[in-house]
């Protein structure tokens, strides 16, 4: 490994293997992700991409291998990596600027100004003083975006950020993200079950395996799926990484006609 | 006004989905508004019927002598004592003397029990070494303690603010511990994550959420001070409304003692609905 290769280099994962008594999650996975980079791990419920996002983020301890984010270990959660859980995870008892302000260090002077610039960010600078139970589900996932980035991450991890939203909101909030992520060029993992997210967002999408969670394959995108889910390229290589989960299945009755 | 906000902005996002919901949202506030009226009258009508019913019924058995009127006398007595003594006074005393003792008794209460729930939610040493104390405290109902506290204290006013004060403390402490164990553990990792510290977390996390659950226990605290200054009153004093209450038995005073007992009943419905209006107001978020 050479010296430039490891700058460049802002996650680590080495032979990681996770045990809860005596099933295996996750079997030896091994990942590098570049600085900058959008990497999208795809792979059915159960198969333990939520376990290894919390292992990345701190939140659980590895049973065998590291973790490493910028060269350091990580052993707790910290503030310089981003996460965004599937739930927003607002406290309902703060209003939304609130919400991003207690997460701030407590040694920052512009607290306030950070609070209005990421609100900003993902559009709700106006929502300043409403409370979770005032926002729509998207609406309090971009707080809770924003509240992440308003910490200055190294890299953000997003647990199924939209799983729990609705298809048109989904899209729409996918479209933001990426425009988060090209203008604020932060490296962000992403844990999906959908295959159309995860190559739309995602320069390498990680198909994993279940029981136990193994790295089954890695997808290059094409950069045109980025900005076209509709077009030919986008369709093959959805189809590629749905081949991925159902190989053996047999074509449909109306097709083979 | 904020919900009206946000369905503007989900039209511009969720195109014109949104918009045709807002459309439809507006006629049916229209259509049920001038239901609105009808709806508070029968409402209010049935929050007061079961009320009415029961005094015309309690009215016509007595008219008609089916119980004896020093043993039961009717409404229309009861309103009669009533409002001779309120002319002289004497009813507003009785209620003050009683109320003030609660409220004495009942703010020393909440605060020992606040801080030490706090302490034992928090820390796990405190829990351990203070549990089986409690345990064995808890189930002791505060009349028991009556004998005792006129024993210690006499028959002034340390007994009955000791009674009040035992008879709010357990609600409050065993609320506010509950509260702080049952917090969303989610929230807890939240804190792990924005490397929040202590006392960061206790005041903008942990107390918050324990807050309804804190007030559900001030709520049954304040209930049970308010039965607890009776059982006091009743037992050894010259003015407060447990006073009233068994010197109206001694003086064969049926009225008396009825109209007692309903103050009881209706100073504590207000004193729980002031504390529901002030955990709405505390709770704006919900």
């Amino acid at each position: 490994m050479s010296g430039v290769e490891n700058i460049k280099r802002i996650v680590e994962i080495r032979n990681l293997n996770k045990y809860f008594r005596d099933m295996q999650v996750l079997d030896n996975i091994s990942l590098n992700v570049n600085e900058g980079e959008f990497i999208s791990v795809i792979g059915a419920s159960g198969c333990g991409k939520s376990t290894l996002i919390r292992i990345i983020g701190g939140l659980e301890t590895a049973s065998v291998g590291t973790v490493l984010v910028k060269g350091k270990t990580v052993k707790n959660p910290t503030r310089k990596i981003g996460y965004v859980f599937q739930d927003h995870r607002l406290l309902p008892w703060l209003t939304a600027g609130e919400n991003i302000k207690i997460t701030l260090d407590e040694n920052e002077k512009d607290a306030d100004g950070i609070v209005k610039k990421y609100l900003e960010l993902v559009g709700l600078e106006k929502f300043e003083n409403a409370y979770p139970t005032q926002l729509s589900g998207g609406m309090a996932q971009r707080v809770a975006i924003a509240r992440a980035l308003a910490n200055k991450p190294d890299i953000l991890l997003l647990d199924e950020p939209f799983g729990a939203l609705d298809a048109i909101t989904r899209i729409n909030m996918q479209q933001e993200l990426q425009k988060i992520w090209k203008s604020e060029n932060i490296t962000m993992i992403l844990i999906t079950h959908d295959i159309d997210e995860a190559v739309y967002l995602g320069q390498r999408v990680v198909v994993m395996s279940s029981r136990p969670g193994r790295i089954k394959d890695i997808f290059d995108i094409e950069p045109e799926c980025h900005y076209q889910r509709t077009g030919q390229v986008f369709a093959h290589t959805k189809d590629k990484i749905y081949q991925e989960f159902f190989k053996n299945e047999e074509l449909p009755f109306a097709y083979s006609i | 006004m904020i919900r009206c906000v946000t369905k503007i902005c989900w039209g511009v996002q969720g195109m014109d989905i949104g918009r045709d919901f807002n459309e439809y949202d507006v006629k049916a506030e229209k259509e049920t508004k001038t239901g609105l009226l009808s709806g508070v009258v029968l409402k209010g009508i049935r929050y007061f019927s079961l009320l009415v019913i029961l005094v015309i019924v309690w009215e016509v058995v007595c008219r008609y002598g089916a119980v004896k009127s020093y043993s039961m006398p009717a409404p229309g007595m009861i309103v009669q004592d009533a409002v001779e003594k309120l002319r002289s006074g004497v009813l507003l005393k009785h209620i003050t003397v009683s109320f003030l003792r609660v409220l004495e008794g009942f703010l020393v209460a909440l605060i020992s029990a606040l801080i030490l729930g706090v302490l034992i939610g928090l820390s796990k040493h405190v829990e351990q070494f203070t549990e089986l104390v409690l345990q064995i405290l808890k189930p002791i109902p505060p009349i028991a303690w009556i004998p005792l506290a006129i024993l210690w204290f006499g028959i002034g006013e340390s007994s009955k603010l000791y009674i009040i004060f035992y008879g709010a403390f357990f609600p409050i402490l065993l609320n506010t511990v509950d509260g702080i164990h049952n917090i969303d553990k989610r929230y807890l990792e939240l804190g792990r994550v924005y490397e929040m510290k202590k006392v960061r977390l206790v005041s903008k996390v942990i107390l918050p959420g324990a807050l309804p659950s804190i007030l559900t226990g001030i709520r049954v605290g304040l209930g049970n001070a308010w039965v607890c200054v009776v059982a006091a009153e009743m037992i050894a004093a010259t003015k407060g409304i447990g006073y009233m209450l068994s010197n109206g038995r001694s003086m064969s005073r049926a009225d008396d003692v009825i109209l007692a007992m309903l103050l009881i009943g209706i100073v504590g419905k207000i004193m729980d609905d002031v504390l529901k209006i002030l955990s709405a107001r505390l709770m704006k978020w919900k």
